[in-house]
């Protein structure tokens, strides 16, 4: 029997609250396949399993603030009985609303847990923004089509129809599905975190705040920073990316950090004391390279997920990648490998004007590059003052782990790749 | 396809603005004044706008064309023209 657990999801996150299976015990699940999501100080995050198997029983239900590491279901091998399971581990420390208020809640009252309810809790988040400003729980607005993501004009609707008809039932009980392993006893607490849920999401953004808050913390605490830039001439790489986007439909256009983002890839493989993780055991350099994107959430605050194998990504998958990334930052979940994967990451602040950026490292990370905008600038080529186009790279290191002349290489070999996109494809 | 109305190319380009960008207020929006500072579009916002904006319009944008798509009311006037000229 194989224990599946809440994974990390980030340095600065170590709990989420569960608000949906997507499996029910007997279904068989494949490796990768999102098996549950999880509402965290950064948004829905669509959570992964990484081993095959068929799902035995859940041992957490929806609603409950679930700490990383904490078993989450039981998983037989194909062939393996059914029932063989260990005891049910203890549950972890629910919140402490929740262990407060379950005494007086009814003894018996059905989890909805094992029923999967697909395509709830997507929300935009301006959307989830207007819930909290009217105190509408994201749980109970529906979208306008089934599975489709939650507009403003869905929280106005629910505003209206709680309005209409004062104190909502709280989730409704569905019979809990034989064998689906979860106690009448601690689904007890399935209606008192329906509030605490609401409170999670009436502070989201304080949350998220809090989130990034002690990640950089601890990041400015322990990581001695040294700080690198290079003036890098990109004037071959944007002359060929519009040469190349004339060629292209509008859907086909590479946006200009497409060829950056490979050329970071490829730079790193050339210094890989920048791409890893800081453990306990020092630093683990890491032979893929999951390039962590700083993505801005509308709103406010930010996400940093990883584009897998970055390095071995033609230019279009790597917009595809992108693109992807971006839409579901801003209106979709991401994945939990996606949030617990990054062995570097990407901040690119040029779209915003600024001409550089010193950024301070996402731990357990050890690197991360920033890109300014691209400007105009008067630089002597060949003994000539001519007009070309340059940005600003930049690159934050962590000391315990590489030198200052190792951070050079890495931004001269940047230089070097940007200087040749025909061979960045 | 006949020379499409300002009116309904006003109508689809908010339409677009408003799926990118979910918070725009389309009765707030100074039509003559900047759409970056209006609207928060980073680089991959603003090619989707132009990419939906291709699917609705039939039109193809190219790049060297982006600039004159710098407010709402330069945006109608472009696309105005572009539908025209076909």
């Amino acid at each position: 029997m194989h224990e599946f657990r809440m994974p990390a999801l980030g340095a600065d996150m170590d709990a989420g609250t569960l608000v949906e299976w997507m499996v029910k015990p007997g279904d068989a699940i494949k490796r990768g396949q999102v098996v549950a999501v999880v509402e965290t100080q950064k948004g829905a995050i669509e959570v992964e399993i990484w081993e095959e198997g068929i799902v035995d029983s859940l041992a957490v239900e929806t609603g409950r603030k679930v700490p990383v590491g904490e078993v989450l279901a039981l998983l037989r091998a194909p062939g393996e009985p059914a029932g063989a399971a260990p005891a049910r581990p203890a549950p972890a420390v629910p919140p402490p609303a929740a262990s407060a208020a379950a005494p007086a809640a009814p003894p018996v009252q059905a989890a909805p847990a094992a029923v999967p309810q697909a395509g709830r809790t997507r929300i935009s988040p301006s959307a989830r923004k207007l819930a909290e400003e009217l105190g509408i729980a994201i749980d109970s607005v529906m979208p306008a089509e089934p599975g489709g993501v939650v507009s403003r004009t869905d929280v106005e609707r629910a505003a209206a129809a709680a309005k209409a008809a004062p104190a909502p039932a709280a989730r409704s009980g569905i019979s809990a599905a034989a064998g689906s392993g979860i106690s009448a006893a601690t689904s007890a607490a399935t209606s008192a975190t329906t509030s605490a849920t609401t409170s999670v999401a009436a502070d989201w953004h304080a949350q998220m705040r809090k989130a990034i808050a002690a990640a950089m913390s601890r990041s400015k605490r322990e990581i001695p920073h040294y700080y690198l830039a290079s003036e890098i001439d990109v004037t071959a790489v944007t002359d060929w990316l519009v040469g190349e986007n004339l060629k292209r439909s509008v859907a086909q256009r590479l946006l200009p950090a497409v060829p950056f983002m490979k050329a970071v890839a490829l730079a790193l493989r050339e210094v890989p004391e920048l791409n890893g993780l800081w453990t306990a055991d020092g630093f683990q350099p890491s032979p893929a390279i999951h390039l962590g994107m700083a993505i801005a959430m509308r709103g406010g605050g930010l996400v940093a997920p990883a584009i897998h194998d970055a390095d071995r990504l033609d230019l279009d998958a790597m917009m595809a990648a992108l693109r992807d990334l971006v839409t579901r930052v801003r209106g979709g979940r991401l994945r939990s490998s996606e949030m617990s994967d990054p062995t570097v990451t990407l901040t690119s602040l040029g779209d915003q004007g600024v001409d550089g950026v010193f950024a301070v490292i996402y731990p357990p990370q050890v690197a991360i590059v920033g890109l300014g905008k691209v400007v105009e600038r008067p630089r002597a080529v060949g003994g000539a003052i001519v007009a070309r186009k340059v940005v600003t790279a930049t690159l934050a290191a962590d000391h315990r782990v590489s030198d200052g002349h190792r951070g050079a290489l890495f931004l001269a070999a940047l230089g070097r790749l940007l200087n040749e996109p025909e061979k960045l494809r | 396809m006949n020379a499409l109305t300002p009116d309904a190319i006003r109508a689809t380009i908010l339409d677009a603005l408003c799926a990118i960008a979910p918070e725009t207020d389309p009765a707030t929006l100074a039509a003559d004044k900047p759409l970056r500072d209006q609207v928060d579009l980073d680089s991959m916002d603003f090619l989707n706008v132009i990419v939906r904006l291709h699917e609705v319009f039939g039109i193809d944008i190219p790049e060297s064309d982006y600039g004159q798509l710098g407010t709402l009311d330069a945006a109608v006037d472009y696309f105005a023209r572009r539908s025209a000229a076909r």
